[in-house]
């Protein structure tokens, strides 16, 4: 399996402050990887930070083989990476389908075969193609978020935390779509904080604690490892 | 009474909202994609309608005619306006912006009234006579260029908008900038769009204005007010609410001072920038979010 995206003991932060301290990650080919960890552990942090979003102070991060390490976002983006935000991931005022066409805006190809293509991987979108991107529920926004970021066949999609704020019921369908375009072929990199729906479709993930790296592990064996379990697991919350 | 209520109420309300709208839609895309009130959106209409009024005197051309010109000299002006004064302030809080269109827009005016000169000059001369259609229906020829001429713009910035790539890419900015950038939308070549286009029909906004009444240094400045209040009630950084809050704005001036009770003005025309002024403020009150949702001030 060749490596698609590699962080090399990554301090980063905002500002003064460091959040990261050293953190280890790399995500191969055709994988799902999932961050999950306690709140303020830094795991959305370590997302922006591939993303250009913030002060890389030490640590490479390699895209393929290419070091990408405070590349601008508008730079990451021609490179190859996706990104979806936790919140505010649509256009709210353009249509369904202007939100999938900004999704091409790098590329100068028409980019109505690739929308076709996502039509028929999120079909409640193509019934809805016109409408507002706002007037759409909180699943179905996903679905604009993820297809829009879909749009030039990503190296690699950055999923942060898209379950958050949706009832169980989306949580479920949104995991499964995550599945779903993991099966076509997308590679990707998710934060989550229903640790244990998150894990179970997995190939591998990490546990990042203050900012650093505390367990790593195949998806199930996360579910499985009893101090892991202990700490994010329990409660009844996934 | 009904005629007259046409006529000399309805009408120029209608020729005055079109002016507005034409002029909000810059004010309403410069906050939605730069993120600042643009003080200097009025002064830069006044340079574009003295840089028609000089090209008239050059060409001997009807003012319509020699606009289109004066708005492409005015768009490429701000652009340097923009990289002089405002893009070393991109990243910096929003007060530096429009501290800088505020300085910007009294350079502006100073420059115009250093070269123009400040005594009131027309764009026209000569004494315009109505058009009589059914007896009593009258229509100024200015007011239907005016009126076709706003609705041929407004066409094209619809067309634009929901179009063209950077039309979209304007509107998507507009409407969420960290995302636009997260998308990879070359935000420089955005604002560059938005520039030129809020500069564009600011001109034709100004001309408009000119043709309507006369060329004066202070004409841009004046306007700012009802400008700033269409903005707002269509909802800031909203194009098609600015249209709408423009032509509202534009009409409840003038009929403000229809005789709706009894015989006399409702109010005395000399408080008709009041109007604009009191539904910019009940509007910032109660819905700062204006008619159409934009974003909040």
């Amino acid at each position: 399996m060749s490596r698609v995206l590699e962080l090399d003991r990554i301090s980063a932060g905002y500002g003064e402050t460091e959040i990261l301290h050293g953190v280890d990650l790399h995500v191969d080919k055709g994988e799902i990887v999932v961050i999950v960890g306690p709140n303020g552990a830094g795991k959305s942090t370590a997302m922006k930070a591939v993303f250009g979003l913030l002060n890389i102070t030490r640590g490479q991060i390699r895209l393929a083989s290419e070091e990408i390490t405070n590349t601008p976002p508008q730079k990451v983006v021609t490179k190859g990476v996706a990104y979806v935000p936790q919140s505010a991931n649509v256009f709210v005022s353009l249509s369904v389908e202007e939100n999938l066409e900004m999704g091409a805006y790098v590329s100068n190809e028409d980019p109505a075969p690739r929308i076709g293509e996502i039509y028929e991987l999120f079909p409640p979108l193509r019934e809805k193609w016109r409408q507002p991107a706002g007037s759409l529920s909180g699943g179905q926004r996903q679905m604009v978020a993820m297809g829009k970021a879909l749009m030039l066949h990503p190296k690699i999609l950055l999923l942060d935390e898209p379950t958050a704020g949706l009832s169980p019921k989306y949580r479920g369908e949104i995991f499964q779509i995550v599945k779903d375009i993991n099966a076509a072929g997308a590679t990707i990199l998710m934060v989550e904080q229903n640790a244990k729906q998150a894990l179970a479709i997995a190939h591998r993930g990490y546990v990042l604690v203050d900012g650093a790296n505390r367990h790593t592990g195949t998806g199930a064996g996360l579910i499985a490892d009893e101090e892991v379990a202990r700490m994010f697991l329990g409660g009844g919350r996934a | 009474m009904m005629m007259e209520f046409l006529n000399f109420y309805l009408i120029p309300g209608v020729v005055l909202g079109c002016i507005y709208a034409l002029g909000a839609i810059g004010i309403s895309l410069t906050f939605g994609i730069l993120r600042f009130s643009n003080f200097a959106h009025g002064d830069t209409m006044t340079l574009g309608v003295y840089i028609t009024l000089s090209l008239i005197h050059l060409t001997g051309l009807h003012p319509l005619a020699v606009a289109p010109v004066a708005m492409a000299i005015t768009a490429v002006l701000v652009l340097g306006m923009d990289r002089a004064f405002f893009k070393p302030f991109r990243q910096s809080p929003t007060i530096m912006m429009v501290i800088a269109s505020f300085g910007l827009m009294l350079m502006i005016r100073s420059v115009i009234q250093f070269f123009w000169g400040v005594q009131l000059q027309a764009l026209q001369t000569g004494i315009a006579r109505p058009w009589v259609l059914l007896d009593s229906f009258r229509i100024l020829p200015k007011h239907v260029l005016i009126i076709g001429a706003t609705a041929v713009l407004m066409m094209a910035v619809h067309l634009l908008l929901t179009r063209t790539k950077i039309g979209k890419a304007m509107r998507a900015t507009s409407d969420n900038p960290e995302l636009a950038a997260l998308t990879g939308i070359d935000t420089e070549q955005v604002i560059r769009a938005t520039w030129i286009m809020g500069a564009s029909l600011a001109v034709a906004a100004g001309v408009f204005l000119g043709l309507d009444t006369h060329v004066e240094t202070m004409m841009g400045f004046k306007l700012l007010l009802p400008m700033f209040a269409a903005a707002i009630l269509g909802g800031i950084g909203k194009p098609y609410g600015a249209v709408a809050g423009g032509l509202v704005i534009g009409i409840a001036e003038e009929l403000s001072a229809y005789p709706w009770i009894g015989t006399v003005p409702l109010l005395p025309p000399g408080y008709k920038a009041g109007v604009a002024f009191a539904i910019m403020v009940a509007m910032l009150i109660w819905r700062p979010q204006g008619l159409f949702r934009g974003r909040q001030f």
